[in-house]
């Protein structure tokens, strides 16, 4: 079948089995792989993306199902990738609280996080534990990704940047 | 100005936020699965559904005739381009080890065995057509319990076996009479039995390789989402016969391990010997349910402990006997990893004897193999909870029993009764700091209200004063325990002409943060800027020598080469400054990556200067080697040993058996510390699992050898709503066996607190005659342990 994706603010027209799923079309044809699979229930959320403005797990969307949306990927998150400043304020602050170690999980989790805090700017420790259920993380015992989700969300809040300088000593 | 007045913030000791970041949190990343190459052939295999039977046939044809399908083999096809999978660990002489091929020909032995391979265009072709291999099975009696595996005439795991016993593996120290007179004269003796369940590793990105033939050259370049790619080199090479100077092993992005990928498994060694076969690149990539039949699993032990005191609570000795399930083959270690655990059950307490014995049980069950901590947490859970078993039995606080029997902090250097000397440690220390921050006669106070006032819900505190050993390790000591290799690293040092270093190491990363952690170390060992450094790593043909990340022992044994290894150039370097200087080597001083004459403090060049002048080559001293380059092989003169104090506060609710935790400190002593943020997220990491085994996670099988946890829905792995904030904070007692004075961090979560936790559920329920609860401490079993307390009126002693 035919279907119409605008991922990441580019449009893509292809061809694809009924059965593929959207994680799958994405990685395989559109070359997107930062969008990484974790498991094959959809327990883990590596695959989370936003799809239409709300997040989901890739995995459980046909790519046929999501015709004519609008996805957004970790690939759209930055205004470039390339300058740690223009980051979004979730990566600056994974990287400020040291919220990720391998980083399989982290795509995944920054837009889980990303969706919690377009719905609770001001989220608890137990609201973003609760809010980031759904995302697996095997290296980080969750402690440290709790900190940054909630450093970026006062970021957020306050319109400041996550951190002023990225070599300065942070307490740990 | 003098040296100390130009000296530049170290950077070991600080926290640097991690150059590995940037592209992690963008998604620039190459794991395996990644990697996409012209004319790839997807690789999927069909596996055996039946814990054992007899392949009596194989019918590929119809799978052949599927679209997009290039080849279906199965064992018989293939048995002739490799040989059995290896294990580099012969415990004993006699142990048996069951040829393990990549696919089955005759019998099957576990529950995702291989039997056949479907190579397709796309991944989905060759799943379709797997569907039309047909495999026809003659069930046969699986073994799924260790226990009654022993039996006499007891059904075998593979026909072909006489037992499924595959080696006993003594420690008696320091005699055996000793060990008898140990018990025969105790006032005390209390002994348990113990279940180590076990568990699924669970790095987030799934196993998956790719093999392809590179150009005219002959060589194969493998990347695989592996932790050891040397290992796996000179592996792959042995199995399957292809030179080792022709095989390139490339681990690139690698997305966690913790032992699962410490190994060489049977798709490694399917796609290398298919692409020699085809010439063309072949790919796999594991899915999470096939993960979880497929690769190793860890624990699994049948722990029987006594410890024998005198009558004022004094150790006297300790007795250990385990069943450790090995499954249906060995794999690259599963026999050494209870081997590992026999050095840590004495743990930090002195006594007069110790007696081990481990025999490995084959069962019709995935091979286990090495999992964060490999044999250390399960010893250290053992004696961790006997020592509180043995405090309830003497009625006496569990943590004045530890500090009891503990080696104190002037009685280091201290060699321990089961050989290991243990060269520093400050358990005074750790305990006294997480004391203080956990409240411990406050929350003891709490504890009690709480009984007093006859609330089902129930407080409990959970103690582990736990050490290990890591930085694996001494070559001679692995020799000695039958270890196919040795425990050295290495390092390089190339100093580039514009001033700038790369440093490779011989160590694998994948998700530690050597890259943030190794340029710290070089940084301020030469003098020029963290940023100026890159490290290399993860490829044989730039990292040519190395052992690999596993066992903590990247930094102790891989940082100390690169200390080693910028010593070197430092030296050499320092040669040709003094040339230029035109000053004696000896009249030189080194700081901050500059070279000045003692004397004339305007007399100077640095480190940069240097580089560029061995790259143009225009003036050099007579006989000088041109280059600033250094290689350096260290390996460590005992282990190390890092140890800590972890606190649990649980509640539990008596009428459904359900946990909380509500508090968790940890106080770790890890030596030196390069970067106290990693080294906090190493601790958080490794809690979240140790706790995931004793509350959360537990593999199990049917009678029938199914894996019935198999997939992520059956098998709990917490989330971050099933964990609480952690609290944690350091002791710093330095190494003495290497120069940065480190200890290791990666396993110290893993092994102290699933003790500490247990400990703390069991304490929560004495009051009700609870004296064990079977892990996970999930709400069936809390709930069982108080329905047999009840039954047995207020329980057993």
């Amino acid at each position: 079948m035919k279907i119409s994706l605008n991922v990441d603010g580019t449009r893509y027209e292809d061809d694809v089995e009924p059965r593929t799923l959207l994680v799958t079309h994405l990685r395989e044809q559109l070359g997107m792989t930062g969008i990484n699979i974790g498991c094959d229930t959809s327990n883990c959320g590596a695959c989370t993306l936003h799809l239409d403005g709300d997040s989901v797990k890739s995995c459980t969307v046909l790519a046929v199902q999501a015709d004519g949306s609008d996805v957004t990927t970790i690939h759209g998150m930055s205004e470039d990738e390339n300058d740690m400043a223009r980051w979004h304020p979730l990566q600056q602050a994974f990287h400020a609280e040291h919220g990720l170690q391998c980083g399989y999980c982290t795509p995944g989790m920054i837009m889980a996080a990303a969706d919690l805090l377009k719905h609770n700017p001001d989220p608890t420790d137990v609201e973003v534990r609760e809010g980031i259920e759904g995302n697996l993380c095997r290296c980080t015992g969750y402690t440290n990704i709790v900190r940054a989700v909630q450093r970026a969300a006062k970021a957020m809040r306050d319109g400041t940047p996550v951190f002023a300088d990225e070599n300065a000593e942070v307490p740990a | 100005m003098s040296a100390t007045e130009t000296q530049t913030t170290p950077n070991v000791g600080r926290t640097r936020l991690r150059k590995e970041d940037a592209r992690l949190v963008t998604g620039r990343t190459n794991w395996t699965d990644d990697i996409r190459m012209v004319g790839t052939l997807h690789m999927h295999v069909v596996r055996s559904p039946m814990a054992h039977a007899r392949i009596t046939s194989i019918d590929t044809s119809h799978a052949e005739q599927m679209p997009g399908v290039t080849g279906v083999y199965t064992g018989r096809d293939l048995e002739a381009e490799y040989g059995p999978l290896p294990c580099a660990w012969p415990v004993t002489e006699d142990m048996v080890n069951p040829a393990h091929l990549a696919l089955a020909t005759e019998e099957v032995a576990y529950v995702g065995d291989g039997v056949a391979v479907v190579l397709a265009r796309s991944k989905a072709e060759a799943v379709d057509a797997a569907e039309q291999v047909l495999v026809e099975y003659e069930p046969l009696t699986p073994v799924v319990d260790m226990r009654t595996a022993l039996d006499d005439g007891a059904a075998t795991v593979h026909s072909d076996l006489d037992s499924n016993r595959s080696y006993t593996w003594p420690l008696q120290s320091p005699s055996p009479e000793a060990c008898d007179e140990a018990f025969s004269g105790a006032a005390h003796v209390v002994t348990r039995e113990f279940i180590n369940q076990r568990l699924i590793p669970l790095a987030m990105e799934p196993r998956a390789v790719v093999v392809a033939p590179m150009g005219h050259t002959g060589e194969y370049t493998v990347w695989s989402a592996t932790q050891v790619p040397h290992i796996l080199r000179l592996m792959l090479a042995l199995t399957c016969s292809v030179p080792e100077q022709q095989l390139r092993v490339v681990a690139p992005d690698v997305g966690g391990g913790f032992g699962s990928k410490l190994n060489v498994y049977a798709e490694e060694v399917l796609a290398l010997v298919l692409a020699r076969k085809l010439g063309r690149p072949i790919k796999w990539t594991e899915t999470r349910s096939e993960g979880f039949q497929s690769t190793i699993h860890g624990r699994d032990q049948i722990q029987r402990i006594s410890l024998a005191m005198d009558e004022d609570g004094r150790f006297r000795g300790l007795k250990v006997e385990l069943l450790a399930d090995m499954g249906a083959y060995l794999q690259l270690v599963t026999p050494g990893v209870p081997i590992l655990g026999a050095f840590m059950y004495p743990a930090i307490y002195k006594m007069d004897a110790y007696d081990f014995s481990c025999t490995g049980v084959f069962t019709n069950k995935t091979p286990t193999d090495a999992y964060r901590g490999a044999g250390r947490p399960e010893a250290t859970y053992a004696i961790e909870r006997i020592v509180d078993e043995a405090a309830h039995e003497l009625g006496v606080d569990p943590m004045e029993l530890r500090e009891q029997n503990w080696i104190k902090h002037e009685e280091f250097p201290y060699d321990m009764i089961a050989g290991l000397t243990y060269d520093s440690g400050n358990y005074e220390a750790a305990t006294a700091k997480a004391v203080e921050m956990f409240d411990y006669e406050g929350k003891r106070g709490e504890q009690q209200s709480r009984r007093s006032s006859g609330d089902t819900k129930m407080l409990g505190i959970g103690i582990s004063t736990f050490t290990e050993m890591c930085g694996l390790a001494p070559s001679r000591v692995l020799g000695s325990l039958s270890y196919g290799a040795g425990g050295w690293e290495h390092a390089s040092v190339r100093m580039l002409p514009s001033g700038k270093a790369e440093v490779i190491t011989g160590t694998s990363p994948h998700g530690q943060g050597h890259l943030t952690a190794w340029s710290q170390i070089a940084s301020d060992a030469l003098g020029i800027p963290f940023e100026d450094i890159e490290v290399r790593f993860n490829d044989t043909s730039i990292a040519h020598k190395g052992l690999d990340t596993y066992g903590s022992r990247s930094l102790v044994v891989g940082g100390y080469a690169v200390v080693r290894a910028c010593e070197k150039v430092i030296d050499k370097a320092r040669q040709l400054a003094a040339h230029m200087l035109e000053a004696s080597e000896d009249d030189l001083e080194f700081a901050d990556g500059t070279f000045s004459v003692k004397g004339s403090p305007d007399a100077t060049t640095t480190i940069q200067d240097v580089a560029l002048a061995t790259f143009a080559g225009h003036d050099y001293p007579e006989g000088m080697e041109l280059g600033l380059d250094s290689d350096a092989t260290v390996d460590p003169e005992n282990f190390s040993y890092p140890h800590g104090t972890h606190l649990a506060f649980v509640e539990v609710d008596t009428e459904t058996g359900a946990v909380e935790l509500l508090d968790y400190v940890a106080v770790d002593d890890v030596g030196k510390v390069v970067n106290p943020q990693i080294v906090e997220g190493q601790v958080h990491g490794g809690l979240a699992q140790g706790i995931a085994q004793a509350l959360y996670e537990e593999v199990v099988y049917d009678d029938q050898g199914n894996l019935t946890t198999g997939t992520m829905v059956d098998y709990y792995a917490p989330s971050a709503a099933d964990l609480p904030a952690f609290r944690t904070d350091r002791t710093e007692t330095p190494a003495t066996t290497n120069p940065l004075g480190v200890k290791g961090v990666g396993e110290a979560g893993a092994i102290a607190s699933t003790p500490a936790i247990m400990n703390a559920v069991i304490d929560a329920l004495r009051p009700l005659g609870v004296n064990e609860v079977l892990m996970p401490a999930s709400p069936k079993n809390v709930w069982n342990a108080l329905q047999a307390a009840q039954s047995t009126d207020g329980g057993a002693a």
